[in-house]
């Protein structure tokens, strides 16, 4: 009989702080992640990192929504990658908080949408304690600001209710990179971050307490040791 | 297609992980599909051949609705779930279809933990998954016994948000209840409180065959539970809506400057609210060999979806003014009727009300929902010729009121018809003489 150390009623939560990470990197980390959460080998997981710019079509994507060609993209630096999560194209970039959940929905959250309005929740309150109000739009999955878009949430549910991906919330993020799509399918959506809502520079790395006391309240979960950067040690 | 949350009602099938041919093992991923922003796994829910699949990849369809079968390997399956499935002559047999409720499960499982609504309830209220209970009832089903001697092994894993019932009351209490311990008396009560099978009939030329939606299956089943446990009696009163008819009028203007509009409905509601108190068996249910005697007074309201019907609970009716009924009565039917409901706003019903007089109809029978003791039918209200007394000569008169019939459905094993009848009189008191200030 295998040793279960983390049964799916586990309500602790590692939070791993991995900074930078390529999406193909952080790919493969949650794959394993969400193995290792189905076989009860890990707590519940909030992976917080930034990407390089990248381009991700999610499954319910129309190519026309990407807008920047082939050369352009190059030019910019930017990656364009088909993804298994739910919703449409998206941007990644250097100063975007993005949060990979894994957990475990089995033991008190089987339900998508609640799933999707919870993280939407934890956005509202990391915003809060920023001092911006965010705010769910009726049939827009997302956080939006006064009808401007702060947040894309799009998430991928495997085979015993374990969650991958996740939400981008804009810090820092350079505005300009979404001209590149249209964002989530939406026309005309307006985009902003925290830094344009403020008018000052924030960095991502001073969000990250905030969003990890917004999901621990929000889903119930206690925080277990600190947060580890280490991608590599638990995948031994 | 699996029901993956409470407000989903459909889902697009994005792959097909496996094709027809293709050896499948129990829990491996089959398909993706793909609801809003979310896209999911589904695993199988038996080891097997993937025969026939139905829904094509980027098709929509209904939560519920088949989207394959899988055929199982040769003494996969428990023999008593074969016969179930070779009853259906017009399945590959012995399939088991990619259904699914909530999560994925296997025939057995399934079977397993199609239990009681006592042993359901048990579960809920312990945070216990049926599926770890090892069953020994028929096929495997988890009985009382199994659930309560497993909880008082293991104990309780987590504790769900507490109900209107202190979550440790009904551990305390059901262990009295005594259950026969052997053999084939309980399985058949299991089967008789548990199981709804509706008999078949011969098709007709030119009929059409529809498969019943997850609110039509679910209410089907109900309705027939519910009247095979409760022993149901009604009775009928008429009520006079004169004074209400004139404290609406007098205060519909101010009511409307706060947002809201005072229905019938919300004074028969408050007035139900303030009575249940002294009616405890009216405001409870009978629980195994104990009756529950509920705290507060929790009114579900039928909410007609034509087609439909749906039943959203008042919690806490009984601390609500009038005013505050009435908004709580608009705000829940109009959620209900957009599909807006949180699943803890259509459960903990401690008693209900159900209004077939909004189309005209005199007077219903209603159905009394399971773990409630009573439910009220109220007729259309209509002006009507009845004779008063003139207050001053004491001379018989015929006049014009505004009146309507009322019936309360109710539970006989706890609830005698003198209780009723009480309670009917009161109501009537009370509505005819409605407080100015409620």
């Amino acid at each position: 009989m295998h040793l279960r150390p983390y049964p799916s009623e586990s309500m602790e939560l590692q939070v791993r702080n991995l900074g930078l990470i390529s999406y193909a990197e952080a790919l493969a980390l949650q794959s394993d992640l969400v193995q290792r959460r189905r076989d009860c080998a890990l707590p519940d997981q909030l992976l917080l990192l930034e990407h390089p710019h990248v381009i991700t079509m999610g499954t319910g994507s129309r190519p026309e929504h990407v807008l920047a060609n082939a050369a352009e993209r190059e030019r910019l630096g930017i990656d364009l990658l088909e993804v298994g999560r739910g919703g449409d194209v998206t941007y990644h970039g250097p100063g975007q908080l993005v949060g990979y959940p894994i957990l475990d929905l089995k033991p008190d959250r089987k339900d998508v949408h609640r799933y999707l309005r919870d993280l939407e929740g934890v956005i509202i309150g990391t915003l809060r304690s920023l001092g911006v109000t965010g705010d769910r739009v009726k049939a827009k999955t997302g956080v939006w600001v006064d009808g401007r878009k702060i947040a894309a949430v799009g998430v991928r549910v495997s085979s015993g209710w374990i969650t991958s991906h996740g939400f981008a919330l804009n810090v820092s993020t350079d505005l300009s990179y979404f001209r590149t799509i249209v964002p989530c399918g939406l026309d005309d959506v307006r985009i902003t971050s925290v830094s344009s809502e403020l008018g000052q520079p924030l960095a991502v790395e001073e969000v990250v307490p905030a969003v990890t006391n917004a999901f621990a309240e929000v889903f119930g979960r206690s925080v277990v040791g600190k947060p580890t950067n280490a991608s590599k040690i638990a995948l031994s | 297609m699996p029901q993956m949350g409470e407000s989903i009602v459909e889902g697009t099938v994005l792959k097909w992980l496996k094709q027809v041919g293709d050896a499948v093992k129990r829990d491996e991923p089959i398909l993706e599909i793909s609801t809003d922003k979310v896209d999911a796994e589904i695993p199988s829910p038996q080891s097997g051949m993937l025969v026939e699949v139905r829904i094509k990849e980027g098709e929509t369809v209904e939560v519920g609705t088949i989207v394959a079968y899988i055929d199982t390997e040769p003494g996969a399956v428990a023999s008593p779930v074969t016969a179930d499935e070779a009853s259906e002559p017009d399945k590959p047999t012995p399939s088991v279809d990619v259904e699914a409720s909530a999560l994925p499960m296997s025939v057995e499982e399934r079977l397993r933990t199609r239990s009681t609504p006592v042993v359901r309830r048990i579960a809920e209220e312990h945070g216990v998954s049926i599926g770890d209970v090892p069953g020994t009832g028929a096929a495997g089903r988890v009985t009382k016994q199994d659930i309560l001697s497993y909880i008082e092994d293991v104990g309780s894993p987590s504790r769900p948000a507490p109900s209107d019932v202190a979550p440790d009351v009904p551990s305390r209490r059901l262990p009295q209840a005594p259950t026969p311990s052997v053999g084939a008396v309980p399985d058949l009560w299991v089967a008789f409180y548990g199981e709804v099978q509706h008999p078949e009939f011969p098709v007709r030329e030119g009929d059409v065959v529809e498969p019943m939606d997850k609110i039509r299956q679910l209410t089907a089943e109900h309705m027939v539970v519910a009247k095979r446990i409760a022993p149901h009696v009604h009775s009928v009163i008429e009520i006079d809506f004169s004074r209400i008819d004139r404290i609406r009028a007098q205060n519909k203007v101010r009511w409307e400057e706060q947002g809201a509009r005072v229905s019938y409905t919300a004074f028969v509601a408050w007035a139900c609210s303030r009575l249940l108190h002294s009616y405890p068996n009216v405001n409870g249910t009978v629980s195994g060999n104990n009756v529950i005697h509920r705290s507060s007074v929790n009114i579900g309201m039928a909410v007609d979806l034509d087609p439909g019907l749906i039943v959203p609970v008042i919690h806490g009716t009984d601390d609500l003014s009038l005013l505050g009924i009435g908004k709580k009565i608009i705000d829940l039917a109009t959620r209900a009727r957009s599909r807006k409901l949180a699943p803890n706003e259509i459960q903990g019903a401690s008693f209900s009300l159900t209004n077939p007089g909004v189309l005209g109809t005199l007077v219903g029978m209603p159905i009394i929902p399971k773990g409630t003791a009573a439910i009220l039918g109220t007729g259309a209200i209509e002006k009507r010729p009845v004779v008063v007394q003139d207050p001053l000569t004491g001379t018989d008169a015929i006049a014009i009121r505004k009146r309507a019939l009322f019936s309360l459905g109710y539970d006989h094993r706890i609830v005698d018809g003198a209780d009723a009848a009480r309670f009917l009189a009161d109501l009537k008191e009370l509505l005819e003489d409605f407080p100015e200030d409620a």
